[in-house]
């Protein structure tokens, strides 16, 4: 079975890029301001498995690597704009705003993003930040949650991730958090559908060389939501996921379901210490 | 899983190409678009610069820039795209410089031609082949 | 009108007299190019923004004729001169008789 997948993932691959790469060495700085770590030591859980970690921004073309460096050619930031809108605006049964508790997200969300998914004691689970944005929709608004993976929801994820851009990713992967990290690493390395593919296979075996036309990345996602310039919109991390899991020819799992919710936290913990850049922009 | 496979590929510009609709009898040729702009005049080979990349990473959005100096006008056509026409950027007593960028859509690999109008009411053309690859994964 | 349009310009707040300055513009749109059909075959119409323009104090800075061709999310940038203090005024023209505008001062000295 192993010899099959070696050879769908060989057909898949190859190994001279083919596409004009950008400077290896380019640093991401936006607005002339904000100095991004794309590529740094691996945290200590990955000891062996991947000798540095690299933003995907390090794996794009230059034009695509210069429309995240300005916040006016980076077209996320129209996004932010309107979940600012939307932060401002009362709905639900009881009347309340994002910005009835929490103020502006300048002074309330800052470093929040780094820190996601997140052990939440009370609830006793691990919570995603859309997850948390959905709990404040419900219980305390008394509004409709958003889709998991829709635009409200990535919007409002971009708003609250601006005030962590240039901070380390650093979650928690131990104490009540670890048993779900534990589960999140076993499906990284577990393979899916008849491609016979894990997460592994592609972005820690494989990550610089192509797949088709395309550079394959670490799938970090230190830069989530992006704005992909195929699709021109802001995408979660879980609509990401559903899509690689589906390009294995296999049944995936729903945006927001506990596997999800378990990879997404491995899969950030893999990131920890690259720079919060959502919304960052890829292919 | 097959559906919506087909579903998301139908929303991505990878599908227009499979999708294009024939041209209508109204739609211009790249020939008679420049014979439009010109009224048939010659074009020189220099006097306008056209920047793009010569391989887009998606092409949906692919960054372009056009530079003449001196110009009134520059006009941008993509040759391969089921209609030609990108747009034109005329520049007003104001502008800073002959200059603009933006981002379009590509279909395919293909020709992308600029064409300025200069105040003299000389022309000048160029073109940039421009690859456009088809990403690795439908995600 | 298209759902949601959001306008986003980058202008210095400052400039010298007779400084050139660049000047970025994007704003959401979904620019449909009515090249795609949606999921019953059928056709989806054309519906873009066919026109953006930039003027100074009322005088014209730069006016674009846009196409379907356009990516998503409209994006320009260009340069403007700035002769003395006032008002840049961004004005984008919809297919379906929606106009959206912005306005940005700029301050000389």
């Amino acid at each position: 079975m192993k010899f099959k997948a070696m050879t769908a993932v060989a057909a898949l691959l190859v190994a001279a890029p083919i596409m004009g790469m950008a400077d290896e060495e380019a640093e991401l700085v936006v607005n002339g301001e904000i100095e991004m770590v794309t590529k740094t030591e691996p945290p200590a859980h990955l000891e062996g498995a991947l000798p540095e970690i690299m933003s995907g921004w390090r794996f794009r073309s230059d034009e695509t690597q210069q429309t995240q460096m300005d916040d006016f050619d980076n077209p996320g930031m129209i996004f932010v704009d309107q979940a600012q809108a939307a932060w401002d605006t009362a709905e639900g049964s009881e009347g309340k705003s994002c910005a009835s508790c929490h103020n502006e997200p300048a002074s309330s969300m800052e470093g929040v993003r780094a820190v996601y998914p997140k052990w939440n004691e009370e609830a006793g689970e691990v919570r995603t930040l859309a997850m948390q944005i959905n709990d404040c929709r419900e219980n305390q608004m008394g509004a409709e949650p958003w889709k998991y993976t829709g635009n409200e929801m990535t919007a409002m994820e971009a708003l609250i991730s601006i005030e962590s851009r240039g901070m380390p990713v650093n979650v928690a992967i131990d104490g009540p958090a670890q048993s779900v990290w534990e589960e999140g690493k076993e499906m990284y390395y577990t393979r899916y559908g008849q491609l016979e593919l894990s997460c592994a296979n592609c972005h820690e075996d494989n990550y610089g060389n192509m797949i088709r036309a395309d550079h394959l990345s670490q799938g970090q996602i230190n830069g989530f939501p992006v704005y992909r310039l195929k699709n021109a919109k802001l995408n979660g991390s879980h609509a990401r996921f559903k899509g690689c899991v589906r390009d294995t020819r296999a049944e995936t799992f729903k945006p927001g379901s506990p596997e999800f919710v378990a990879l997404e936290l491995y899969v950030a913990s893999r990131g920890n210490g690259l720079s919060v850049e959502a919304p960052s922009v890829r292919n | 899983m097959n559906f919506s496979r087909r579903e998301t590929l139908g929303l991505g510009l990878g599908a227009m190409a499979l999708t294009i609709l024939p041209m209508g009898a109204s739609a211009a040729t790249v020939d008679e678009l420049i014979a439009e702009f010109t009224g048939g005049a010659d074009m020189a080979d220099t006097g306008v610069t056209l920047t793009a990349p010569e391989i887009a990473e998606n092409g949906n959005t692919v960054p372009i820039s056009v530079e003449a100096e001196g110009a009134s006008e520059i006009m941008v056509l993509a040759t391969g795209n089921p209609t030609p026409p990108v747009g034109t950027f005329k520049f007003g007593p104001l502008a800073g410089s002959r200059s603009a960028s933006t981002r379009i859509r590509l279909a395919t690999t293909q020709e992308v031609v600029a064409i300025a109008k200069l105040e003299d009411g000389t022309f000048a053309r160029t073109s940039a082949e421009i690859k456009v690859t088809i990403g690795g994964c439908g995600g | 009108m298209a759902e949601g349009v959001t306008p986003r310009v980058k202008v210095p707040k400052k400039a010298d007299a007779g400084e050139v300055i660049t000047i970025k513009t994007l704003i959401s749109h979904p620019m449909e190019s009515g090249q795609r059909k949606d999921s019953d075959g059928n056709v989806i119409p054309q519906s873009i923004i066919n026109r953006f323009t930039c003027e100074f104090n009322g005088e014209n800075v730069i006016d674009i004729k846009m196409e379907p061709a356009m990516s998503t999310n409209p994006y320009f940038e260009f340069d403007a001169k700035v002769p003395e203090a006032g008002d840049f005024k961004f004005t984008w023209y919809d297919d379906d008789g929606s106009i959206y505008e912005e306005v940005k001062s700029v301050a000389v000295g």
